[in-house]
């Protein structure tokens, strides 16, 4: 979930996170500076070796964007959702 | 460009001046510079002259920033100058490699005083003619012209201009102090009456996909440029670069980039040269040389002549590319060459390289300070002919 | 995903816009501060409406002086602290260009500090951020003139003992008109004060104080990039309007961040076509691009040459 091209979860969400795991270094701004924490680290690795962050609580996301402010890296981002 | 505050037709002026006005009439409209003896002159003109017809001098804060600040200029589009002397140049020179490598147009003046350091402020050198050369790190080429009158330096000083658009190469004029002093007849050309090279400036459209360092073809080596606020968001770097201008750090980027900043001068040495030649068909002795000393060494050969010598006479206004075909060529017809300049040997090493032991190569050495006895340079030419 | 579900067309990564795609990944490492400080710039663009035609990014060397080759316009990347006076010959040529340079604490102030103060002197128009890691990042770590005392660095290995540029405190003395000190913490503020500098006209400055986990955190024992950031949160102060004399930063202690200086001073360009205009009349021939700076009557000349400084409160 939550790679660029993928169809979110139809809840009542506010904002929607998109990750691309192929940028991202697993620095962690992301998940520590999160308003709503929406983002947890995952276990898992990318191809590069890092631990890529994952929308655990993707229904509090507001999309504000504070993520993709921080990300270093251009490897997240989140959208409002119009309506 | 409008004629406004142009200054045309017969002056008396020194050559510094004549620089100046050689930069305005080659449509330069930008200059930094710092003070330095004996170079100060060019930039208080310009200083005082820009306004009137359209153009921006600024004093900068050291020669490293006016090095860099012409090009800064050069990018928004200006034809722009930087003007020194001695220590001044020493400090220009990671910005002379800056302009080879991003292939800036533009032109630096140097108007040689005696070194090293701060030497001789106020007086007369050669000196820095391998340092134009080679002054600042790793391969790359430049085009160095030698002017020997007030007239010729603002000759020179636009062909210097002509040259750095043609090529996309910073272009050196190598004055010395005494030509930068001396006052004469200077005729300033009308507007529209000497020939002006134009920045070879691409064609494409606001905002197109632009390519900053593509060329057209495999002769032509010269890429189109472009300048900054029409949207072709060139990337410009003194990283080795690929034709998008983006860092490229391997090895072949860096041989297909220096060979071809090498070629795009060497293979057009001809057409860049300027050699002043008097009778040399049939010389036994040809005297190489360059700026002031080119003068200096003409009653030496009129003398020399009257003695019965055969003696030419061959001065180079294109210090650089050496013109290595036109010593070759004449090094299997004379007995020797004489050089005279103001320096401890440096010009004499080209020669010697390209006469490559057909002819002899005598220097006549001056350390700097003053131009060369005239009589030095007879002995020498009498030596030569023996 | 089942045939039936069509995806809609994937968002744009709204600093997307402004990168040369192409060219990312980047090269800075993971958690370094640089590329939190360019979503910020390109927010602060995006912001800023300008005509981005007419933006150009100069950078000198460093990891910081990459920002150039990352950002879809018209980019320098320069020498070795040069570029400011680069900057300053490509606005003095054509004053339309909005000039900004972006580099590093070394880059800036310890091999080009002095351009730093001359551009700031003569107020020429342009906004200058400097990524302060407090190190050179790009050679391995060496210690700079922002290295507070007793941090570590490869070239100071027991401990750093001369005093550190305040960098702030230089800015407002050599005369820049709008000055800021943010932390890549606090990116929704350096947003603002990177648009709010790139408005105002003049000689503007903003410092970005940033991890460099690899270097200098690393020798200094400090964690990684998180903990730098999560030090930042816990030990800024934001002091809107502080004397810049007292912002000054030591190892591992409060950082004072906020905007400084915001004043009002007529501009290089302003100045001199002003008083070109005036003391030569027709004979001034303006420069190709300053036709927009000729006030049609002297007399405006001559006011905009007189109040020069209106000094704000510094608030
Ligand atoms: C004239 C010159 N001297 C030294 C260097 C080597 N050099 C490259 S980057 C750099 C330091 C950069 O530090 P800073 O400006 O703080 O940028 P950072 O890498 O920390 O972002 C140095 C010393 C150089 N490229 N040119
Ligand atoms: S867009 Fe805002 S709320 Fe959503 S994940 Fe990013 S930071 Fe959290
Ligand atoms: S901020 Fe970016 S690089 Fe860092 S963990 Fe999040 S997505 Fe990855
Ligand atoms: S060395 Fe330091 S400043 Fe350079 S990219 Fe790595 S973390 Fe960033
Ligand atoms: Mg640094």
């Amino acid at each position: 979930m939550g790679k660029p091209g993928e169809v979110p979860l139809k809840t009542k969400v506010r904002g929607e996170v998109f990750i691309d795991d192929l940028r991202c270094k697993g620095c962690g701004f992301c998940v520590e500076f999160c308003p709503t924490d929406v983002l947890a680290m995952s276990d898992g690795y990318n191809p590069k070796g890092y631990h890529v962050p994952r929308a655990v609580n993707a229904a509090v996301c507001t999309g504000c964007n504070l993520c993709g402010l921080y990300c270093p890296d251009f490897a997240i981002f989140g959208v409002r959702n119009l309506g | 460009m409008s004629t406004a505050g142009l200054l045309t037709g017969p002056q008396f002026m020194d050559g510094d001046h004549a620089c100046a006005e050689g930069a305005i009439a080659a449509g330069c409209r930008f200059s930094a510079g710092y003070p330095i003896t004996p170079s100060t002159e060019v930039v208080e003109r310009l200083a005082a002259r820009f306004p009137e017809v359209g153009g921006v001098f600024i004093q900068m804060e050291d020669e490293l920033a006016a090095s860099i600040t012409i090009q800064g200029a050069v990018w928004a589009g200006a034809k722009a100058i930087t003007v020194t002397s001695g220590p001044g140049f020493s400090l220009m020179m990671e910005h002379l490699g800056l302009a080879a490598m991003t292939e800036t147009p533009c032109v630096f003046v140097d108007v040689q005083r005696a070194g090293p350091s701060t030497g001789l402020p106020t007086l007369p050198a050669q000196g820095d003619m391998m340092q134009a050369r080679f002054g600042s790190h790793g391969d790359y080429q430049i085009i160095a012209l030698c002017p020997d009158s007030p007239q010729d330096c603002l000759d020179q000083t636009i062909r210097a201009f002509n040259l750095s658009e043609r090529f996309r190469v910073p272009v050196l004029l190598m004055m010395d102090e005494c030509v930068g002093h001396m006052i004469e007849r200077v005729v300033i050309p009308e507007p529209g009456t000497c020939e002006i090279t134009p920045r070879r400036m691409t064609a494409l459209p606001q905002g197109a996909e632009y390519l900053p360092y593509a060329t057209k073809d495999c002769c032509d080596m010269v890429p189109d440029m472009t300048e900054a606020g029409r949207g072709h968001t060139p990337h410009i770097t003194g990283l080795t670069h690929d034709e998008r201008g983006y860092p490229a750090m391997n090895t072949d980027a860096q041989r297909d980039l220096m060979l071809r900043l090498r070629d795009k001068i060497l293979k057009f040495e001809p057409e860049i040269r300027d050699v002043r030649l008097d009778q040399v068909d049939g010389a036994d002795v040809v005297v190489v040389c360059y700026g002031i000393t080119s003068r200096v060494a003409i009653p030496a050969i009129e003398t020399a002549r009257a003695k019965g010598l055969k003696v030419g006479w061959l001065r180079l206004v294109t210090a650089w590319p050496f013109p290595e075909p036109v010593i070759r060529d004449l090094a299997a017809r004379v007995k020797a060459f004489v050089v005279p300049e103001i320096n401890l040997g440096q010009m004499v090493l080209e020669v010697e390289r390209c006469a490559a032991g057909r002819a002899r190569t005598i220097h006549v050495p001056h350390a700097g300070g003053a131009v060369h006895d005239p009589n030095d340079i007879l002995r020498a030419i009498e030596e030569a002919a023996r | 995903m089942s045939a039936d579900v069509i995806a809609p067309p994937p968002p744009e990564n709204p600093t997307e816009d402004w990168l040369r795609e192409e060219r990312i990944p980047h090269i800075w490492c993971p958690g370094c501060g640089i590329g939190t400080s360019v979503n910020c710039f390109t927010q602060a663009l995006e912001e800023s409406k300008l005509d981005r035609d007419n933006v150009v990014i100069v950078s000198g060397i460093g990891c910081t002086g990459r920002v150039a080759g990352y950002l879809k316009l018209d980019s320098f990347h320069t020498t070795h602290g040069r570029p400011i006076p680069f900057a300053t010959g490509l606005k003095l040529a054509n004053p339309k260009l909005k000039v900004i340079v972006y580099s590093g604490d070394g880059d800036l102030f310890a091999i080009g500090g002095n351009h730093f103060f001359h551009a700031a002197r003569r107020n020429v128009d342009m906004t200058v951020i400097c990524v302060n890691n407090m190190t050179y990042g790009m050679t391995g770590g060496q210690v700079t003139p922002t290295t507070p005392i007793g941090a570590k660095a490869t070239t100071s290995p027991f401990g750093n003992i001369e005093e550190p540029f305040n960098l702030p405190f230089i800015a407002h003395s050599c005369g820049a008109v709008y000055v800021a000190r943010w932390t890549s913490f606090h990116v929704r503020q350096l947003t603002k004060a990177i648009r709010d500098a790139i408005a105002k006209p003049g000689f503007t400055f903003v410092e970005v104080i940033s991890p460099c986990p690899t270097l200098f955190s690393r020798r200094n024992r400090l964690g990684d990039g998180l903990d730098a950031m999560k030090f930042y949160k816990a030990h800024s102060e934001i002091r809107n309007g502080a004397d810049t004399r007292e912002v000054a930063i030591s190892h591992q202690s409060k950082i004072i961040c906020g905007k400084f200086v915001d004043i009002t001073r007529t501009t290089w360009h302003d100045a001199q076509a002003a008083h070109l205009h005036r003391v030569m009349g027709n004979r001034f021939v303006p420069p190709r691009n300053w036709e927009h700076l000729i006030k049609s009557d002297p007399m405006e000349d001559l006011v905009a040459e007189t109040i020069r400084d209106s000094s704000g409160d510094g608030s």
